[in-house]
């Protein structure tokens, strides 16, 4: 029931309710028992005429009409006469019962149903639509039955689009009507039917039309989707395109077996541990692309002896896309002091394959290289004493030198300029267009302070500065971020009720801000030392606590860090850390993780060794927000029928923590903290010391 | 505000099954199986489940089955999808599914399947997302998930998007919160969320909060207490729910209560029906409003309910 009064009747009502309530059952009953007997009189065809015209809800009289219809037609013989009166009276019906209730589904497929029978003319059809258009301009069965019969009666796209735009002019607040005209428009520029091409002439005019109704009522939701929208179809490249690597081009990499002595290594940035005897390659794509395999890579080198890499896609789903990919190159054993330099060449887009989600190929031949030296293993060292425990203590934590500065492997679309066809993303008309609308919104801002002018203007601000940055990545750098950190904050002033769309938006931009520079990033560069400990390792930190942050972003500008700190801000979502292949390190304490299937990025992270949610929410919530975000036989995302119940660890039930262990058991950590999260209790502890074997340190207590 | 009147919500449910012949109730017959349906869940979130006979639903829902398999809205009515659902969701409810032919259900549910993926409501063919969706929920519950093309019931249900990042009933058909709702959901079901941007439609939907606290289900539209369950149960499957001021919405749903005769409508001092107390009900669950059990977004059942299908006994 809806908009109807709450009061209690009045004896009268209640008596002329009563009586309706007798008639109504009397129909229902007969026209049941019609039904059911298959009786199809005219007499049997009126009771159900009449209910529907009541109730057109009742969808078994709509079936019975046309079991009713198609047995009269059998018995009519084909004459036209009376065929043409059968589904006359069909459409009357409908037409009726639509006056009772515009928005019965039964109704309008009944009418589909009649005209599929070849009866009607769609000039009828036009006019009946055009009645209930006028009513209620926002009815989606209207507009829905509209597209079938202009798809009827082979209506042109250029005609309908005319429909909305006279819909849009008569009324700017037609949200059915803009929606309905980005339908239309696309498939036209897709088709590039003559009039709608090029797409830069078509879409000037679309803005100069949706100005006119976010200028006319800035408050008025209608205009704004649209607005993204061509907004979008401006700044986004239909190909996609390599935006970064680890190692990145140019770079030297010294990869060694064992922990590296302070001093030994010619910089933090560049060395790489591992005891597997291989190290990640990481390509970083401008959006999602499947098809990423060793024929469409290339990867020259003398460290693989096969050409068959297996690549992965680095992302949280099963979907087999990733914007970003890994694959893992062998370093082969060397002797004692041979310093060996190895050339890698990687190239793509020679041949096609990789290609977007909605299926634009990578269409940019190109290449990059990079060195790697393997350091022989630290003879006087021998083996190594147990296992380290990391503290993330303040006073371990040393800024970082500036001696260092030339290492370090940001700014990578550096790389782009090495392609070899190179190929501006962004055309004049793209910019000059942002730039148009960046006017305009400042213009309307000095006028009025609205929500949507700031929003816009802040989104694009940030369009502006990607698409310069792809473009001419040497010559731009990032101006605007202080500007749209302003506007995020005023919105949040402005509009309390979305304040943590905004938050999340701000965080973005701080990312942004911080890994734009070398000058940014290594003010959040720390060097790790443990004063309690013998162990001098060259850890090298990226402290990004203490920030306000509550999403995470520029994961790009991040493939390097192998140590993070990013305790004490408010993620509630660590989505994107999956790329980050070679962090080892990671704390995550202090924030508003509510749960384990929130960590499920962490499972594409073979390195991480040592991981800190301590103080988060997890456990705290009854609702998980994450729940479909995780691989589980919910979502049939979890190989094979697994029965929890047959998992049993020591008296506890896998099943009542099947969210830590689809997370857990996927981890091969040395260290984890987990104090100060509701789940967490002695219980808990021992199940995770059970799922993860490889563990050495749970809550700062050694274990045996 | 106030507080949720639960047992007076109660006391409503119980008193609407009784009252079977105002005019409202007769309208309603039709589709008695989803009025169970909201009605039972909502009993079942407030934690008195207990006080209905099993015995005596599962013995009228069996008998609203026909020979297809499929179930009718009551006794008498033709089969249909939306009904075989709701039938199964009770069942569910109850720990009854074993008194079903599964098989037979199945059988009828996955026949409804059309060469492009998408799904009729019943033999007379209309399609709709919402079928696609109520597929879905169904064969997952019954373990048959694999008796339909999946890929091509996603496909399907990916050419409905838009270009606001919601869905339609049909391709090209306007976004609307209850069908963005179906979509999602048999989305998360299938594990195909990431078809979806979850930014644009995170934003969309996070925009149908208006000022008094209240969703609608599009833009320009008035709020409306069923929003509460299909907005929030899609932002949480996209983890965007933050996006949205919780405890205003809080307020505006028991703003909405009768708290006389207990139930929930629409909007404020409107008149209440089972299926705005359930869906406020459901929507307090989602907003974790304490003492109420926690639902599931996607298959619209107690979370301890569907971990019991799906993590075994
Ligand atoms: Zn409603």
């Amino acid at each position: 029931m809806h908009g109807r009064p709450r009061k209690a009747p009045k004896p009268e009502e209640a008596a002329a309710s009563a009586v309706k309530a007798a008639n109504l059952r009397s129909l229902q009953a007969q026209f049941l028992h019609n039904h059911h007997n298959k009786t199809y009189t005219k007499e049997a065809l009126d009771v159900s005429a009449k209910l529907l015209e009541i109730n057109p809800e009742v969808y078994t009289a709509w079936n019975y009409r046309r079991l009713a219809v198609e047995h009269n037609l059998s018995q009519s013989e084909s004459d036209p006469d009376s065929v043409k009166s059968i589904l006359s009276e069909e459409l009357r019906v409908v037409e009726s019962a639509l006056r009772q209730n515009f928005k019965s589904y039964g109704a309008w497929h009944h009418r589909k149903w009649v005209l599929t029978k070849g009866h009607s003319s769609i000039d009828q059809e036009l006019r009946l639509l055009d009645k209930f258009q006028k009513a209620d301009s926002r009815n989606f069965h209207a507009w829905n039955y509209r597209r079938f019969i202009a798809a009827l009666m082979n209506k042109s796209d250029e005609e309908e689009l005319k429909y909305t735009t006279d819909m849009i002019n008569s009324n700017f607040s037609n949200y059915s009507a803009w929606h309905n005209r980005s339908i239309l428009l696309s498939h036209l520029l897709g088709k590039r039917v003559q009039g709608f091409f090029p797409k830069e002439k078509v879409l000037t005019e679309e803005y100069e039309l949706v100005h006119q109704a976010l200028f006319t009522d800035p408050d008025d939701q209608s205009g704004w989707f649209y607005h993204i929208w061509l907004l979008d179809q401006t700044i986004k490249s239909d190909a996609p395109f390599l935006i970064s690597s680890w190692p990145a081009h140019g770079f030297d990499l010294i990869v060694s077996v064992d922990k590296s002595p302070d001093g030994r290594a010619s910089s933090p940035f560049t060395s790489f541990h591992s005891d597997t005897g291989t190290f990640p390659l990481i390509l970083y794509f401008s959006q999602a692309v499947e098809g990423v395999n060793s024929s469409t890579i290339t990867v020259e080198s003398m460290l693989n002896s096969t050409n068959d890499l297996i690549w992965r896609p680095l992302s949280t789903n099963n979907s087999g896309t990733a914007q970003a990919w890994a694959t893992n190159l062998n370093f082969p054993n060397v002797k004692l002091h041979s310093l060996e330099t190895y050339p890698v060449k990687v190239s793509l887009g020679h041949s096609q394959g990789i290609t977007s989600s909605s299926g634009f190929h990578y269409s940019h031949p190109s290449q990059f290289a990079f060195t790697v030296c393997v350091r022989p293993p630290n003879s006087e060292h021998g083996e190594r004493q147990g296992v380290e425990n990391i503290l993330w203590r303040d006073e371990n934590f040393h800024i970082y030198g500036t001696h260092f500065q030339e290492s370090i492997p940001v700014v990578s679309f550096d790389q782009l300029s090495i392609k070899e066809d190179p190929e501006p993303t962004a055309s004049n008309w793209h910019v000059q267009t942002i730039a148009n609308e960046i006017a305009l919104f400042r213009e309307l801002l000095s006028e009025i302070d609205c929500k949507i002018g700031k929003l816009t203007l802040a989104r694009l601000l940030m369009a502006h500065d990607t698409m310069m940055l792809y473009n001419s990545p040497n010559a731009y750098k990032v101006v605007h971020s202080e500007e749209v950190l302003e506007l995020y904050r005023g919105l949040m002033k402005l509009d309390p009720s979305h304040s943590r769309y905004y938050k999340d938006e701000h965080s973005l931009v701080l990312f942004l801000q911080v890994t734009s520079s070398r000058e940014s990033l290594l003010k959040h560069c720390c060097h790790y030392r443990d004063s309690t400990s013998t162990n001098i390792g060259g850890h090298i930190c990226l402290r990004l606590n203490n920030l306000s942050l509550s999403r995470i972003g520029s994961v790009e500008q991040l493939l390097w860090v192998q140590m993070l700190d990013l305790s004490h801000n408010e993620l509630q979502s660590i989505e994107g850390l999956e790329a980050m292949q070679l962090l080892s390190c990671l704390n995550l304490s202090n924030n508003k993780l509510s749960s384990c299937t929130a960590l499920e990025p962490l499972r594409r992270l073979k390195s991480l060794k040592v991981l800190d949610i301590s103080y988060n929410e997890i456990g705290a919530h009854s609702i998980d927000t994450t729940r479909y975000l995780c691989s589980s036989p919910l979502s049939h995302t979890f190989g094979g029928d697994w029965s929890f119940d047959d998992i049993v660890i020591d008296d506890v039930k896998v099943r009542n923590y099947w969210e830590a262990f689809v997370i857990f058991s996927g981890l091969n950590l040395t260290q984890l903290e987990v104090v100060g999260n509701a789940i967490t209790d002695e219980k808990f502890k021992s199940f995770l010391v059970k799922v993860m074997p490889t563990l050495k340190w749970l809550d700062s207590e050694e274990l045996h | 505000m106030g507080e949720l009147e639960a047992e007076k919500h109660v006391q409503y449910i119980l008193s609407v099954e009784k009252k079977k012949d105002d005019f409202e109730s007769v309208v309603m017959e039709h589709l008695r199986m989803n009025g169970a349906y909201w009605g039972l869940a909502t009993l079942d979130i407030l934690g008195k489940l207990e006080i209905v006979d099993p015995d005596e639903v599962v013995s009228w829902i069996m008998t609203c089955q026909h020979e297809c398999g499929g179930f009718g809205g009551n006794i008498g009515h033709d089969p249909h999808i939306l009904y075989t659902l709701s039938a199964v969701q009770i069942l569910a409810l109850f720990d009854r599914l074993n008194v079903l032919d599964i098989e037979k259900v199945s059988k009828y549910v996955s026949g409804l399947q059309n060469e492009d993926g998408s799904f009729s409501g019943d033999m007379w063919g209309e399609v709709d997302t919402r079928f696609s969706y109520i597929a879905i929920c169904c064969l997952s519950l019954l373990h048959r998930l694999d008796k339909i093309n999946v890929e091509k019931a996603v496909n399907y249900i990916v050419s409905c998007k838009n270009l606001d990042g919601g869905f339609g009933c049909t391709p090209g058909g306007e976004s609307h919160a209850g069908q963005i709702f179906c979509c999602v959901g048999a989305l998360a079901i299938t594990g195909s969320l990431h078809h979806i941007d979850k930014d644009l439609l995170g934003w969309w939907l996070c925009e149908r909060q208006v000022k008094s606290g209240g969703l609608n289900g599009r833009p320009e539209k008035l709020p409306d207490v069923c929003y509460s369950w299909w907005v929030l149960s899609s932002l949480i499957m996209i983890d965007r729910v933050h996006w949205i001021d919780k405890e205003k919405l809080v307020k505006f749903i028991l703003d909405c209560q009768d708290k006389e005769k207990g139930g929930i409508s629409d909007r404020p001092d409107d008149a209440v029906d089972v299926f705005h107390t359930y869906f406020g009900v459901a929507g307090l669950s989602l907003l974790e409003y304490p003492g109420l059990k926690a639902i599931d977004p996607a298959y619209a059942l107690p979370v301890d309910v569907v971990n019991r299908i799906f993590f075994g006994r």
